[in-house]
This record gives C-alpha cells, sequence and structure tokens, in this order.
C-alpha cells in the first residue's frame, strides 16, 4: 500500500485537511504542535487504497524537539509528500518546501488557509509558483474542505521536481525562497478583523495580564455553568424520572438484597437508591461516569475547543514563561497542564513538544501529581463540594501548592538542560463551531468509549472483593498511615486501591464512608497525588522509560505522604 | 529632510514598536539554526511588538509572523534599528 505523508510547519492546518482527506477526525487545535505522534487513515486514490499519515509539525528537517524527530523518521517511508503551506507566510514555509524538493519524493503542495489570504491582502500567483516549484500546487481551505476534492483529483500528478536543486546552505536555500516569492506574491491593502486588534492588547505587557485573569475566570465559570447545568436540567433529571424507578423495580424482583442486589444496585440507603452511595454496576457504576463526570467532560472540552482553536494558548504560555522558569520548565509546557485538566494521558504525550529530556520528565511528574483530570474534578466538586466551596478550593490549593514546590526542587534536583522559549504566536482566529463540535464530539465519545468499560469493570472488581474480604486485610496493613499520617478511616484505603483503576470511581467510594469535611479534603488530595490511574502509567512508562517511570512514582508517593500529613496537621 | 542614523541594539534592548534589520546571533550553530527556521536570520526586517515583564519573552513580529523569544535569546540578536531624525 502507497503511504501518503502530510508534511509541512506546524499550524498550517495538517490534522484539519488530514481529517478532510479521510474522513476520520482527529484533534486539530490553532497552536504549534498539537499532532505530536503520527496519526494514520486512509483515503482511496482511485482504485487504490492509500495510507496517509499526519506527521508532526516541523520547521526544518533538521530536530529539534522529540515530536520533531518523529516527522524526521516518518519521511524516510514516504512514497508521496502532501507538503502543506500557509499560504498566508508563504516565505517561512517554502523554506521547508525547498528541503522537502531536495529529497526527491514526488510531492504535491497544499496551499492552505486560502480563504485567509484575501482579507490580508496578499495575492499569490499559482500557476507560476507550480512552475517555479516544479510540483502541483492547489489551494486548500482544511476547515471547510474547500479545495479538498482538486487535492485529491491531482495527487497521481505529484511528482519530484525535474531539474531538483540542491543548496550547500540555508543562506542560498533562503535566497532561492526569496526569489521565489517575489515572483509569485504581491500585495495589496489589508483589512483589520475586529479580533486582530485583540492580538495588540494580548501582547502588551500589562494587557496580556488582563486579558489572561478575565479569560481564566470567564473559563473557570463557563465550566461549571455548562457543566451543572447539564447535571441539574438534563442528567439528574433523567436518572431521578426514568432510571430510579426501573432500578426499584428491579431491587424488588432481587428480594432487596443478596449478592446479585450488591454487585448490580448496591446497598440501598432509606429504603432508596443514592447514586453516590449504592455501589452497584447500574447505580453508581452508570451515574458516576455518565451523570457525574460526563457533563463537566463536556463543559471543559467545549471551553478548551474554542480556546485552542482561537489561539489562545501560546499566548498563555508567554506569560507563563518565567514563572514555568523557576520550575525547570518554559511557558510552552503550560499546554500539556491545561491538557491535563481534561485527562492527564494525552497531556502526558503533549510534552513532547518540550525540548529536552529534564523538561518532559518536570512536566510529566507535575501534571502526574498536581493536575486532577476533569473525571477526578467533577467528583471533587460534587462530594467535597457538598461541604462547602471553601473545602474545594482547599483541595485545589494543596495541589497546587505541591505543583509548586516540587516543581522548584525538580529544576534544582533534576540534571539536564532547560532551554528558553522560542515558538510560533499563531493570529486570533474565529473558531468554527463545526469543528469546535466535532473535536467535541471526539473528545466526549473517547471519554464514553474508553471510560465507561472501565469504571463498569472496577465496580464490579471492587464488589467482589468486598463480598470476598479482601480489602479488609489490605485496610488493616496500611492502616498505620492512614489513620497515624492522615487521620482517615483505615477503610479509605480500598478508595485509593481503586485509584489506581479510575479515581472518579474512587471518589465515589468515599461517599459512603461518611467522612467529616477535612477528612474528605486529605482524602481526595491524597488521592489526586499519590499515584496515577492506570491509563496514565501506561503512557508514563511510555513517554519516560522505566526508570524514569519509577522515580516519577516516588516522588509522588512521598510528596502525597508529606501533603496528607500537613493537611492533617494543620487543617 | 530625513537622514537615517543606525544604531545597534540586542532585540531585548529594542523599545516596542521599533522596527530593524538584524545583523546577527551571538550564540551556537544550535540557536543560529532554530531562529533561522522561524525566519530570523541576517538581513531580515523584525519589529519588536512587546516584552514581558520580569525578562519574560519577547515578541516580534518577522514577516507576517509572530514569534516569541526567550529573554536570554532576544539578549543574542543583534538588530541594527532603523532611526529617523529631522
Amino acid at each position: 500500500m502507497r503511504r501518503i505523508l502530510l508534511v509541512g510547519n506546524p499550524n498550517v492546518g495538517k490534522s484539519s485537511l488530514f481529517s478532510r482527506l479521510t474522513g476520520t477526525h482527529i484533534i486539530a487545535s490553532n497552536y504549534p504542535g498539537t499532532t505530536v505522534g503520527f496519526t494514520k487513515g486512509y483515503l482511496k486514490l482511485g482504485e487504490e487504497q492509500a495510507e496517509l499519515i499526519d506527521v508532526p509539525g516541523n520547521y526544518t528537517l533538521e530536530p529539534s524537539s522529540k515530536a520533531e524527530e518523529v516527522a524526521v523518521e516518518l519521511l524516510k517511508e514516504g512514497d508521496l509528500v502532501i507538503n502543506v503551506v500557509d499560504a498566508t507566510n508563504l516565505e517561512r514555509n517554502l523554506n521547508l518546501t525547498l528541503q522537502l524538493l531536495e529529497r526527491q519524493t514526488p510531492a504535491i503542495v497544499a496551499l492552505n488557509m486560502w480563504d485567509d489570504t484575501r482579507h490580508r491582502g496578499i495575492n499569490i500567483d499559482i500557476a507560476k509558483l507550480e512552475e517555479l516549484l516544479g510540483v502541483p500546487v492547489v489551494p486548500t481551505v482544511g476547515v471547510t474542505g474547500q479545495g479538498v476534492t482538486e487535492l485529491v483529483r491531482h495527487l497521481p500528478e505529484a511528482k519530484a521536481p525535474e531539474n531538483p536543486r540542491t543548496y550547500s546552505n540555508s543562506d542560498e536555500r533562503w535566497a532561492r525562497v526569496g526569489k521565489i516569492v517575489s515572483q509569485v506574491q504581491s500585495l495589496s491593502h489589508r483589512h483589520h478583523r475586529w479580533y486582530e486588534s485583540l492580538e495588540d492588547v494580548s501582547s502588551h505587557r500589562i494587557g496580556g495580564i488582563v486579558v489572561a485573569l478575565l479569560v481564566l475566570f470567564a473559563t473557570f465559570w463557563f465550566v461549571r455553568f455548562v457543566g451543572e447545568g447539564i447535571i441539574g436540567y438534563v442528567a439528574e433529571p433523567l436518572f431521578e424520572g426514568l432510571w430510579t424507578p426501573l432500578l426499584m423495580k428491579l431491587s424488588l424482583a432481587l428480594g432487596a438484597g443478596g449478592f446479585w442486589h450488591n454487585v448490580l444496585i448496591g446497598n440501598l440507603i432509606g429504603g432508596e437508591i443514592d447514586y453516590f452511595q449504592s455501589f452497584g454496576l447500574l447505580s453508581a457504576g452508570l451515574y458516576i461516569p455518565l451523570a457525574a463526570v460526563l457533563p463537566y467532560i463536556i463543559s471543559f472540552y467545549l471551553a478548551l475547543g474554542i480556546l485552542e482553536d482561537a489561539g489562545y494558548l501560546p499566548r498563555l504560555a508567554v506569560l507563563m514563561d518565567t514563572i514555568m522558569h523557576r520550575l525547570g520548565l518554559h511557558g510552552y509546557a503550560i499546554i500539556p497542564t491545561i491538557l491535563g485538566f481534561g485527562c492527564n494521558v494525552p497531556a502526558v504525550m503533549a510534552t513532547r513538544i518540550l525540548e529536552t529530556r529534564k523538561q518532559r520528565f518536570i512536566a510529566a511528574t507535575l501534571i502526574s501529581i498536581g493536575v486532577p483530570c476533569a473525571a477526578l474534578q467533577a467528583m471533587i466538586i460534587g462530594l467535597v463540594g457538598q461541604q462547602g466551596v471553601g473545602y474545594v478550593a482547599m483541595v485545589y490549593g494543596s495541589l497546587f501548592i505541591s505543583w509548586v514546590i516540587i516543581g522548584l526542587i525538580l529544576n534544582r534536583a533534576v540534571k539536564g538542560f532547560n532551554p528558553e522559549l522560542l515558538v510560533e504566536i499563531p493570529p486570533y482566529r474565529l473558531p468554527s463551531w463545526r469543528v469546535i463540535g466535532e473535536k467535541l464530539w471526539l473528545r466526549v465519545s473517547g471519554f464514553v468509549k474508553e471510560a465507561l468499560p472501565i469504571v463498569l469493570g472496577t465496580v464490579l472488581v471492587v464488589n467482589i472483593l468486598y463480598t470476598l474480604g479482601v480489602f479488609n486485610a489490605i485496610a488493616d496493613i496500611t492502616a498505620p498511615v492512614l489513620t497515624g499520617l492522615w487521620g482517615l478511616p483505615k477503610e479509605t484505603i480500598t478508595a485509593l486501591v481503586v485509584g489506581f483503576l479510575r479515581k472518579d470511581v474512587a471518589m465515589g467510594m468515599l461517599a459512603p464512608l461518611a467522612l467529616t469535611a477535612k477528612q474528605l479534603v486529605i482524602s481526595s488530595t491524597v488521592l489526586a497525588m499519590f499515584f496515577p490511574c492506570i491509563a496514565t502509567f501506561v503512557i508514563l512508562a511510555r513517554e519516560l522509560g522505566a526508570r524514569d517511570v519509577l522515580k516519577a512514582v516516588g516522588i509522588m508517593i512521598t510528596a502525597a505522604l508529606i501533603m496528607g500529613s500537613l493537611q492533617n496537621l494543620v487543617l | 529632510m530625513t537622514t537615517y542614523q543606525n544604531e545597534q541594539l540586542t532585540l531585548a534592548e529594542m523599545r516596542t514598536g521599533q522596527t530593524g534589520s538584524v545583523v546577527g546571533v551571538l550564540g551556537g550553530r544550535g540557536l543560529i539554526q532554530r531562529l533561522d527556521a522561524l525566519g530570523i536570520r541576517q538581513g531580515k526586517k523584525v519589529t519588536k511588538v512587546s516584552s514581558a515583564l520580569f525578562r519574560g519573552p519577547v515578541m516580534l513580529r518577522v514577516n507576517s509572523s509572530q514569534v516569541a523569544v526567550g529573554f536570554g535569546m532576544a539578549r543574542k540578536i543583534v538588530i541594527e534599528v532603523d532611526k529617523h531624525i529631522l
């Protein structure tokens, strides 16, 4: 099967085009480094099926980060290259184009973001560009799909230039780029879009801070408002009105007790089903993922999608740079960190956009310790929030303090280099609602498909282990730490053990323990910090290697021991 | 009559809004290459867009794109500033 590669500078729309070409939706955003691994899809090329690979963006074929190394490795195995070029930034993009053409792989150029050239007053002579490059050039708009059919139609015409040029150094290549640009591009009056003046405000040293505070506040408010709205107006009415009556009938049929009643429904609280305390497959097992967590997954990823596509995140990276340097990172590490508030798995993978091993180790460790995922957060808000907002703030405050202190320590302790920030800041773009919707659907359905089976499996295993009395044995062994250091009842260990599988389920298991507000704060903080969930652990091991993942886990356990004990003393 | 008097500054020293051309990068091959890839290279016109507080990154415009450069790097990029004197 022929292998086609989508190659281009970061943030030129490769992932959007990939979705369009293959019909497989993948995450695309408006910041450099969205794609860090490679994504494979298929497309029909006449009668033939071809493999299409979305290659992480790179500026040159001399890699400077792990994501760029992936790109250069992939190039060796491509039969055909679709070089995606940002039409609004021809000069910089063509530098990579010339490097690709030097390699003699058949190529075609997709002149993407074609719609943006008009209001920027950029005119490009496509026929002339084709002639100068010696390969076909097709204008496209990845976000709307414009030009994609033409691109596919012209794919068979992709070729290596007939009289290939090689350049002995970068200056020579840039000179050629300059010559091409001067012949194909003419500039006319540009029309400012209203949101472009926002760029000036958010680039300003004070204005940028004001904008950041407004954005963070608005995001937080939006996530809560939408999340609680879905819970209050959709999820709870559905469960209470439709599902509870059915379950009560089942409960009666099962004789209101016994093994199967325990597994399917759990204990009744005062003769009623309490979705936080009745720990059965069909009660909490469905309620936790679908009614407590899913609404927050939807609201968080909706907000994140808008921020990503508008192009805000790189600006936040610039703003956070000085602070992040204290933690052994640079500003761009804020992007994986923010992804972590959704799910730690893609967040740890996204640490590949950082240049050095030291940065990746620190970023991944800090995310696993101090950044609770949306599922865990939803349960913290739902459960600890019942005791008062102040207690929720204590959990977040403790996590934030741990994040900072561990970062400060690791910056000194971890050997290696923390280079400075060097990143392109994309223009603000008005997000396309269709793209945002598709991305949201991708992430939400991903959650349901991946999390729901694990949640149900976990609830089942927990119920069986309860029946077998296994947890009691563990509880007795760990009682000194739990009761002695953290002031928690020894039964809390069941939740911590389950936290290795799913942290939202683990939080759910705290509900029936009748903990005090202080104990709830301690147990949820410890649960967030002490160990990554299994999915994150696997990715950590893959990204960091066996030795470093052990170190990271050691740091997590130590940090949780200390933080839990401190909370027990201070609160 | 307008005459131009040119002055060499590092990107870090430049004032926000000033434009000039890159004279050179006082750094190793790696840094020169990374900047080169982003279009920041000798002879190129750049405009300083902003600088963050506490020696944070400097933002500059080169061609039609904006690039954020760490403060340390900004001190290694030498610019010949265009200066209008009446």
